[in-house]
């Protein structure tokens, strides 16, 4: 288990991962709980667009990315807000759009192809002690306008509408959330990559869920098994050699399925006990 | 069930007053031209079919839909000024039951504007979420998830988050629809409970004769302001055919006032109506 933390490179991704994981988690319940799941997946692509306008622009990769990435999400929300269409559409036709644009300068200039590689599919050996700095500020911003907001952000993702009666001003509180998952998203590329993110952000909220009713308690199960499989991807990444992105994603798909099996073993037990206490379970998250 | 009463005004002026209301959302006229005045005490239905405006008649009062002509006063100030600090009960259906969350975490809420820079909430907001969950006998179920309530438990949590910030004014949007006879009786109780500790009740229904008969004041909507007054002078087969548009006999039995919601056999050609008596009687 030391053996790979002899090498810089490794204890540097290992930080990154475990931070980007707990972060993913952090905000992945709001995600989740919004029933916006597809969302993560949707801007990670957005952002892709973004970072290669920036290159294509000369811009700061962070700041093009974020700027990119954060629109979009208000896109998204404006469009839901309004109910001019469904949240799953708008996060298509915007985010695909922004992805597409991505596709389209790489297309038109093939020189830089490869460098977006890591971009997609996550590269743990291509963090630099400026993606850790990124990581670090964008985790510790985050946990303040999340604890600092908690009872907004719990009224708001709850029930929106009566919130809004309540005097809750909904529409910051959506902006800062966009604004928190795109950054999120775009300190995680290099980690995880384009295509994995989705899965770090809804895979421990899920997890949460199955093992709690509260949302105060799911907030921090969640961040703390994001971390937890950050951490052991990246361990895996380094023994199976294969992309970090995978196998954070695959380590948080084992560890569900290990959680699902406990629960459902845990309420048959229950049942067999005579215990009628409902107990959080997969349709929770399915049923609206 | 409750039974109506005389009501006392006193010199108050009224809590509510609508003057000459055009309301709705994006453009699209709900309400037109409603006039109406709400006094400190009243405990009123409000009644209508789908669509008539009911809702929005509640939203006008919380601020929060759009005025296109007249204004809406509470407690003696523009709600386009200022939010009205007006207690809030949504339809339990709208509910999502699944999210995670206890009963005291849904109590709770009801704060969040109270001290808005306190990341959490203070001692005196926790103990006086405590005395009105005692109040309601919901407190030994402060740590349960909502989903494992019943129906009555259920009502009984959203009213104590619209209690929490002691309003003067309380508003329920169908707080009796889709529960079961024991729960709708025990909720109408409590309202009249906390009406008589002087709170002003305003809620939305669609049963006439469970409900709206039972309050000391009807109003009925249909787009505009169709009757406002005591059931038994509300509810005539005239305003209601007015209001819901379709034929609705009534009839008195021991003083209270009983409307044929369904008269006619449906499907059925040739079949005479269960009650062919359109004219109000007195059976008392």
């Amino acid at each position: 288990m030391l053996e790979p933390l002899q090498y810089e490179f490794f204890v540097r991704g290992l930080v990154s991962a475990t931070l980007v994981g707990g972060l993913c988690g952090f905000i992945g319940v709001y995600v989740v709980l919004k029933r916006m799941s597809y969302i993560g997946h949707g801007l990670s692509h957005a952002v892709f667009g973004g970072a290669v306008v920036s290159y294509v622009m000369s811009i700061n990769f962070f700041v093009g990315a974020s700027v990119w990435g954060f629109v979009s999400a208000l896109l998204i929300n404006m469009a839901t807000r309004k109910r001019m269409i469904g949240a799953d559409a708008a996060i298509g036709i915007v985010t695909t759009a922004s992805f597409a644009v991505g596709i389209a300068l790489i297309s038109r200039f093939r020189t830089f192809t490869r460098s977006f590689d890591a971009a997609l599919f996550g590269n743990i050996l291509g963090v630099t002690n400026g993606d850790l700095i990124a990581i670090v500020l964008v985790v510790t911003l985050s946990a303040v306008v999340v604890i600092v907001g908690y009872k907004f952000f719990l009224f708001a993702t709850f029930d929106s509408e009566v919130a809004r009666y309540y005097g809750v001003p909904t529409g910051w509180v959506d902006s800062m959330l966009a604004l928190i998952l795109a950054a999120t998203i775009v300190v995680s590329i290099q980690v995880l990559g384009v295509t994995m993110i989705a899965a770090a952000i809804v895979i421990p909220p899920i997890v949460a869920r199955l093992l709690t009713n509260s949302f105060a308690h799911m907030m921090l199960l969640s961040a703390g098994v994001g971390a937890f499989c950050g951490m052991g991807g990246i361990y895996m990444s380094y023994y199976v050699d294969v992309s970090s992105g995978a196998t954070v994603v695959l380590f948080s798909a084992a560890l569900f399925m290990a959680v699902l099996t406990f629960t459902w073993f845990r309420s048959r037990i229950a049942s067999a006990r005579g215990k009628a206490v409902r107990k959080p379970s997969l349709i929770d998250l399915e049923s609206g | 069930m409750l039974h109506p009463g005389p009501h006392q005004y006193g010199q108050e002026p009224p809590i509510v007053e609508l003057r000459g209301v055009t309301a709705g959302y994006a453009g699209r006229h709900v309400l037109t031209d409603v006039s109406l005045s709400i006094m400190p005490g009243d405990f009123v239905g409000l009644l209508g079919p789908s669509g008539s405006g009911k809702s929005t008649l509640l939203r006008c009062m919380l601020g929060t839909v759009d005025v296109y002509g007249g204004d809406v006063v509470v407690e003696g100030r523009s709600v386009t000024r200022k939010r009205p600090r007006a207690g809030y009960v949504p339809q339990l259906e709208t509910i999502d039951w699944s999210f995670p969350v206890t009963v005291q975490e849904v109590v709770m809420m009801g704060c969040t504007m109270e001290h808005p820079l306190f990341a959490w909430h203070r001692r005196p907001e926790k103990e006086r979420a405590r005395r009105i969950m005692d109040r309601l006998g919901i407190s030994r179920l402060a740590g349960r998830h909502i989903r494992e309530l019943s129906g009555g438990e259920q009502q009984r949590t959203f009213l104590a988050r619209a209690l929490v910030s002691n309003p003067r004014l309380l508003l329920l949007d169908e707080p009796t629809t889709g529960v079961d006879i024991k729960t709708r009786d025990d909720v109408m109780h409590l309202l009249d409970e906390l009406n008589h500790e002087g709170i002003t009740v305003v809620m939305s229904t669609h049963e006439i004769n469970s409900v709206a008969a039972h309050l000391p004041r009807v109003v009925c909507l249909n787009g505009k302001l169709t009757a406002d007054g005591h059931p038994n002078e509300v509810f005539t087969s005239e305003i209601l055919s007015r209001t819901y548009g379709a034929d609705m006999p009534v009839t008195r039995y021991q003083g209270i006032t009983m409307v044929a919601e369904s008269p006619h056999f449906f499907g059925k050609d040739n079949r005479a109506p269960v009650h062919t008596e359109t004219a109000a009687t007195d059976d008392s």
